[in-house]
C-alpha cells in the first residue's frame, strides 16, 4: 500500500513541471509557434523562484519571480522570431544556450558558486503516510498544474480566443483574412509558453530546496515529447506527462535491476519518435506550426 | 566587364561578411555593458577573450585546438542545412562516433597501426552516419521533421552510451565513468611531441594534434562537394525547393537521409578528435554542447566551409579566453556562454532584417 502510494506521489511529482512546461508549449505550438525554448524557460523559472525567495523569504514572490522569468525569456522568444521572423528553432537553441548561461553566470555572482544555491528557506514537502494525507502531501503547484489541464482545455477549446489562437496555427491566411492579427494571437500564445513552465522552474527549486546548475534537465524537451505524444491535446499531454513521470518514479521507488534507470529515462524519447513515425496512429502538428508569418 | 565580376563578388563577399560582424559587435557591446553593470572595467576584460591566442604560437595553438571539434559540429550542421535540412543532433551523432572508435579500439587491440588509425577514424564516421540517418531515413519515409527526432536521438545516443560504459566498458576500480585506456597504436599525437611542434615552441602539454587537419580536410571536401559534385549539386536543388528537385528527377527522399547520414559523418569524427587524439578513451557525458555550438559556428559562418573556418576560430578564442576571465578577473567565465547565445540570435535577427529591407527596396523600385 504504501509502495503504491509512493509511486502515485512520485508520478504526480515528477508530472508536475512536465505538465507547466507542456500545457505552456501547447499554446505555443497550436499557435504555430514551436518553442524548444521550454527548456532554458523551466531553468530560468527555477531560478528566479530561488532566487527570489531567498532574497524574501515569500512564497508568493519566488512564484512571481517564477512568472517573470519564463515571460522575460518567452517574450525574448516572441520578439526574435515574429517581429523579426527568425526560424523559431534557431531562437530557441540559443535561448537555451542563454538560459544555460545567464543562470550560471548570476549564481557566482549572487551566491558565489556556479554549482548550487544556498538552501531555500520555504518548507519543502514532506515525507508521506496514509492515503487521507494525499491532500496535504501534494504540494499546492502539483494541484496548481492538474487544475491547469482543464482550465488551458477550456480557454484552447471553449472560447473565441482559443479558436482563433488555434486557426492562427492552422491556417494564419484565414485568421488574417478576417482582419485579425496573426501575430498578436502568436504573441499573447508565446507569452504564456513562458509564464506557464516558469511555474513549472518554480516547482523544480523550491521543491528540491535549492537551485542546482543546469537543474531542469532535459524536462523542457520530455514536456516537449509529451505534447507530441499526447498530439498537442490537454488530455493527451495529461496522460503523457503521468506516463512519464510514472515510468522514472517506478525505477525510484523500486529499484528494478533489471531496469536500468538511464533506460527509464530514454523512454519518453523513444515513445515520441514511435509516436511521431506513425505506429500509434498518426501524430499530425498544426499545419502552420514553424512556418513564419509575413504580413507582406 | 570583368570588373563588373569583380564588383559584384565584393558586393557578395560584403554582404555576407557582415551580418556576422555586426552580429559580433552588438554581442560584444552587450557584454561590454553587463561587465560594466557587474561594476568591471569591460576595457580590461573583454580583450581578456583574445589575450592568449594572439600571445604565443602556444597559446594561438591551445585555440587552435579549442577550434577543431567546432569545424566539424560547424560543417555537420551546415551540409544539413544547404540540404534544408536543420540537424540538431550533431551533439548525439559525435557521442555516438566517438563511442564507436573507442569501441573499437577496445575490442581490436592488437590491430598494426597502419590499420588501427584509419579504421578508428571510419568507425568515428560511420558511428555518426548511423546517428543521423535514422532521423534522415524517418523524414524521407514517414516526413517526420527532422528537428524533433534530432533533440531524442541526442539525449538517446548520451543515456545509451553512458549505460554501455557503465555496465560493461568501465575502468574497473574507478569512479570515473570512462573506459580504460585505447592502445597505443590507435593514438593521434600532439605536434608539441615532435621535434618540429618543439622547434616551433610549443610547451609539451599543448594538445593540438592532427585532428585539426583532418577538420581542415573536411572543410575543404565539404567545399568540393558542394561545388563541383552531382551530390552536392542535388543537395543544393533539394535545400532550394523539394518539389521543383522532385520534378527534375531528384530523388529526394535519398538526397535526404544521405544529406543526414554526411552530416552525421562529419559530427562524428569529433571521435577522432577527443578520443584518438586527446582522451585516448570514451568519458561518459564528455561533450559540453559541442554539437549545439556547431549551429552557432554554421549560422554565423553563413553555412560555407571558409566561413565555418573562421567562426570555429572565433569560438575557439572564446573557449581560451573564457578561462583568463575566470582566472584574472571577478567576472564568471559564464559570460562567454551568454556572449555566443547573443551572437546567434544576432547573426539571425540581422540576416533577417537585411532580407526584409532588400524585399521592400526591391519592391519600391
Amino acid at each position: 500500500m504504501s509502495i503504491l502510494l509512493g509511486l502515485l506521489l512520485g508520478t504526480l511529482r515528477t508530472a508536475t513541471p512536465l505538465l507547466f512546461a507542456g500545457l505552456g508549449g501547447m499554446f505555443s505550438e497550436r499557435a504555430g509557434v514551436v518553442n524548444i525554448a521550454l527548456e532554458g524557460i523551466l531553468l530560468v523559472g527555477a531560478f528566479s523562484a530561488a532566487a527570489a525567495a531567498i532574497a524574501t523569504g515569500s512564497l508568493a514572490a519566488a512564484l512571481l519571480a517564477a512568472m517573470l522569468g519564463g515571460l522575460l525569456l518567452a517574450a525574448l522568444h516572441a520578439l526574435v522570431t515574429l517581429r523579426f521572423g527568425v526560424d523559431q528553432i534557431v531562437s530557441g537553441v540559443a535561448l537555451n544556450m542563454l538560459a544555460m548561461g545567464a543562470t550560471e553566470f548570476l549564481m557566482w555572482l549572487l551566491y558565489g558558486s556556479g554549482a548550487n544555491s544556498p538552501r531555500i528557506a520555504l518548507a519543502a514537502p514532506g515525507g508521506e503516510r496514509g492515503l487521507g494525507q494525499l491532500l496535504v502531501e501534494l504540494p499546492p503547484l502539483t494541484w496548481l498544474a492538474l487544475a491547469a489541464v482543464p482550465a488551458c482545455g477550456w480557454l484552447l477549446f471553449a472560447t473565441r480566443f482559443g479558436l482563433r489562437l488555434r486557426a492562427a496555427g492552422e491556417h494564419p491566411e484565414a485568421v488574417a483574412s478576417l482582419g485579425l492579427s496573426v501575430l498578436r494571437l502568436r504573441l499573447a500564445a508565446v507569452l504564456l509558453s513562458g509564464a506557464l513552465p516558469g511555474l513549472g522552474g518554480a516547482f523544480l527549486s523550491l521543491g528540491a530546496g535549492y537551485f542546482v546548475k543546469n537543474m531542469s534537465a532535459g524536462r523542457g524537451y520530455i514536456a516537449l515529447a509529451a505534447l507530441i505524444f499526447g498530439r498537442w491535446r490537454p488530455g493527451g499531454l495529461l496522460a503523457a506527462c503521468l506516463l512519464f513521470g510514472f515510468a522514472e518514479s517506478l525505477q525510484g521507488q523500486l529499484q528494478l535491476p533489471w531496469l536500468p534507470l538511464r533506460f527509464v529515462q530514454m523512454l519518453p524519447y523513444l515513445l515520441t519518435m514511435v509516436a511521431l513515425a506513425g505506429a500509434i496512429g498518426r501524430s499530425r502538428p498544426p499545419a502552420a506550426l514553424g512556418r513564419p508569418f509575413r504580413r507582406d | 566587364m570583368t570588373r563588373v565580376a569583380l564588383a559584384r563578388a565584393l558586393a557578395a563577399l560584403g554582404g555576407s561578411l557582415w551580418p556576422p560582424l555586426a552580429a559580433l559587435a552588438f554581442a560584444l557591446a552587450v557584454s561590454a555593458g553587463i561587465v560594466a553593470a557587474i561594476g568591471e572595467s569591460p576595457a580590461a576584460v573583454l580583450p581578456l577573450l583574445f589575450r592568449q591566442g594572439l600571445g604565443s604560437l602556444d597559446g594561438f595553438a591551445r585555440v587552435l585546438f579549442d577550434a577543431t571539434p567546432l569545424v566539424l559540429t560547424g560543417l555537420s550542421v551546415a551540409w544539413a542545412f544547404r540540404g534544408g535540412l536543420f540537424n540538431i543532433g550533431a551533439e548525439g551523432q559525435l557521442y555516438v562516433g566517438a563511442f564507436c572508435a573507442a569501441g573499437l579500439a577496445l575490442a581490436l587491440p592488437g590491430l598494426p597501426r597502419w590499420l588501427a588509425l584509419p579504421a578508428a577514424v571510419l568507425a568515428a564516421a560511420l558511428g555518426g552516419a548511423l546517428w543521423g540517418a535514422i532521423p534522415g531515413w524517418l523524414r524521407a519515409r514517414f516526413g517526420v521533421h527532422e528537428v524533433i527526432n534530432t533533440i531524442m536521438l541526442n539525449f538517446i545516443a548520451v543515456g545509451l552510451t553512458g549505460y554501455l560504459v557503465q555496465r560493461y566498458l568501465k575502468e574497473p576500480g574507478q569512479m570515473i565513468p570512462h573506459t580504460p585506456r585505447i592502445a597505443a597504436s590507435y593514438h593521434l599525437h600532439p605536434f608539441a611531441e615532435s621535434a618540429a611542434g618543439r622547434a616551433l615552441g610549443l610547451s609539451p602539454a599543448n594538445p593540438l594534434g592532427p585532428s585539426l587537419l583532418i577538420a581542415l580536410a573536411a572543410a575543404l571536401a565539404v567545399w568540393a562537394l558542394l561545388r563541383w559534385s552531382v551530390a552536392g549539386y542535388r543537395l543544393r536543388a533539394v535545400g532550394q525547393g523539394p518539389e521543383a528537385a522532385r520534378q527534375a528527377g531528384i530523388p529526394v527522399g535519398r538526397v535526404t537521409w544521405q544529406a543526414m547520414a554526411m552530416s552525421g559523418a562529419l559530427a562524428g569524427l569529433v571521435g577522432v578528435h577527443d578520443v584518438l587524439l586527446y582522451r585516448h578513451r570514451f568519458l561518459d557525458n564528455f561533450s559540453s554542447g559541442l554539437g549545439f555550438l556547431g549551429i552557432a559556428v554554421a549560422l554565423m559562418g553563413r553555412n560555407h566551409p571558409l566561413g565555418i573556418l573562421l567562426a570555429a576560430l572565433l569560438f575557439g578564442f572564446f573557449s581560451t579566453g573564457a578561462l583568463e576571465i575566470d582566472i584574472f578577473t571577478e567576472v564568471p567565465r559564464e559570460l562567454v556562454v551568454v556572449l555566443q547565445a547573443l551572437i546567434i540570435l544576432a547573426v539571425v535577427s540581422i540576416g533577417e532584417l537585411a532580407a526584409r529591407a532588400r524585399r521592400r527596396r526591391r519592391r519600391a523600385s
